[in-house]
């Protein structure tokens, strides 16, 4: 029977075991893309024969023993917001129309220098302003397992097209949790690193102060893997993580210390979302983490400082394009990136020091403990079209719902990473978050490899 | 310049632009800027912290 691995681990193995080949893996997404994208749309261009090409190299590669590490014959895709030699950049806007990039930006280069296959940049929220993928010149990514509803965004394309077995994994960005919203919504792992740890040339920038890339993948050892390669640190041979010093074990939470974040970040859940968090606390306490609860205390403060930040810096970006060719955006971020134009300087300095207060905060509900934790996603997957969510008495549009427990982490720069985290009763999925010390993303990897086991199951498999 | 005044002012300009639809997306920023400038990490030129008698913040 023909191996079917499903995460970027597994298929590493098999293609150094020779149970399969690179070109049968890119061949089998290649399918899988032209069967489902019609309906799903998540991607927005397929390089089709380029893909079957590098696979053939890779194979050859790896039949003369010459190998380059875990990636190396991996089928990925990339966000269209993001430089790809020869191909348009996007950004999922006709503002971009007649973009041809150069050059790879530098994280596709060091992706390729992994020896991984790029089949083809995925779907978008217009320059990745929203969260649910619903404002694309290419109209909207939907959901894998529910075509009614977002799979989350921006970065929802990349999320779908890893569900759906399009990609084993897609890179992304995160300005307010543009990876992580998406992951959790469709079951997924999705990894924010640490605030510049990743360089962002070649990608179209959305808060120049707030932006982060990251993957979307199917398991931790995965989201390791491709942030090692994103940086381009070079692991040429076997699939595991180097141990390190700064995490506990895999698979052992014992005496592991986690805060759990309460107040503002339990008070709006989806009662589903709320009831699966609470179980995934009790599994990791049972299994000998040790957990007790924090609170940020001007968590209230939170979305006020990241509009004032993320629309300021979006609006300088966007002045000249909002002059010369507004009609060519999309009618619901043309008007949030006008609403940035109006903001005041003094008002985005007072939201750069709020930013310094919540740094703190954050640095102080990690003293003395190994992370923190909390769900990623206030509701399981939005409806497509719906403008705001019922969560018990309270009617939230559904753009403040979905960037509730993600925001915050783009305005202090803490690594962050999204697990599944079981599913609602119509299978919908659930994620948990767990954040980490800033520049200490190699010690979150390790303490979320732990964890992962306890969390839940996701829908992914 | 107080809130109540930048709103009057923002709106009036985005009217001017025909972008109508900004009206409410001003109010909720407007909204939110109150909270910035009321919140109690403010400091100002008097040395003590804004909070909620920031002269600005009306």
């Amino acid at each position: 029977m023909p191996a079917d691995p499903r995460t970027i681990a597994e298929l590493a193995r098999a293609l150094q075991a020779r149970d399969l080949s690179a070109e049968e893996a890119t061949a089998r997404c290649l399918a899988r893309i032209e069967a489902r994208n019609p309906s799903i749309n998540a991607f927005i261009a397929v390089r089709a024969e380029q893909a079957r090409a590098e696979a053939r190299e890779a194979d050859r590669e790896i039949a003369e023993g010459r190998f380059r590490g875990p990636l190396q014959g991996v089928p990925l895709s990339i966000k269209d917001i993001i430089d790809l030699e020869g191909l348009p950049t996007t950004a999922g806007s006709r503002v971009r129309d007649g973009h041809r990039a150069l050059a790879d930006a530098p994280i596709v280069a060091n992706l390729r220098k992994a020896g991984a296959i790029i089949l083809g940049k995925t779907n978008l929220h217009e320059f990745a302003l929203g969260t649910t993928n619903e404002d694309s010149a290419f109209g909207p990514v939907r959901h894998p397992l529910d075509p009614a509803r977002s799979p989350g965004g921006s970065s929802g394309g990349s999320a779908a097209a890893v569900l759906d077995g399009m990609s084993f994994a897609s890179i992304g960005t995160d300005t307010g949790g543009s990876v992580r919203i998406p992951a959790a919504a469709c079951g997924l792992v999705g990894l924010k690193p640490s605030l510049g740890e990743i360089p962002l040339d070649g990608i179209v920038p959305l808060s120049t102060t707030m932006d982060h890339v990251g993957p979307l993948c199917r398991s931790v050892e995965d989201a390791g893997i491709l942030y090692d390669a994103l940086r381009g640190v070079e692991r040429p041979r076997g699939t595991s993580r180097d141990p390190g010093p700064d995490g506990p074990p895999p698979h052992d939470v014992r005496g592991v210390r986690l805060g759990v974040l309460r107040g503002y970040f339990v008070a709006l859940l989806d009662p589903q979302v709320a009831s699966a968090f609470d179980a995934a606390c009790a599994r990791l306490a049972d299994a000998g983490a040790v957990l007790d609860e924090v609170e940020i205390p001007h968590a209230a403060d939170i979305a006020p400082i990241y509009l004032h930040i993320v629309l300021s810096e979006a609006a300088a970006f966007h002045a000249k394009t909002l002059d010369s060719r507004a009609d060519d955006y999309t009618p619901n971020v043309r008007i949030r990136l006008e609403m940035g134009r109006y903001i005041l300087a003094q008002d985005y300095v007072r939201a750069l020091r709020g930013r310094e207060v919540l740094i703190a905060e954050v640095e102080e509900a990690l003293r003395g403990r190994n992370g923190l934790l909390l769900p990623s996603l206030a509701v399981p997957a939005t409806k497509l079209g719906a403008a705001s969510v019922k969560v018990g008495s309270v009617e939230e549009p559904v753009r403040n719902i979905t960037l509730r427990l993600t925001q915050l982490f783009n305005i202090t720069g803490h690594p962050a990473i999204t697990v599944p985290c079981g599913a609602t009763i119509e299978g919908l999925p659930i994620g948990a978050q767990l954040v980490g010390a800033r520049n200490a993303t190699g010690g979150l990897l390790r303490l979320a490899a732990a964890a992962e086991p306890y969390l839940g199951p996701g829908t992914s498999g | 310049m107080t809130l109540k005044t930048w709103l009057e002012t923002a709106a009036q300009d985005a009217e001017r632009r025909g972008l109508t639809a900004l009206r409410p997306l001003l109010e909720t920023l407007a909204r939110a800027t109150s909270a910035l400038r009321t919140a109690d990490w403010n400091f100002d030129a008097s040395g003590e912290s804004g909070g909620a008698s920031a002269p600005d913040a009306r």
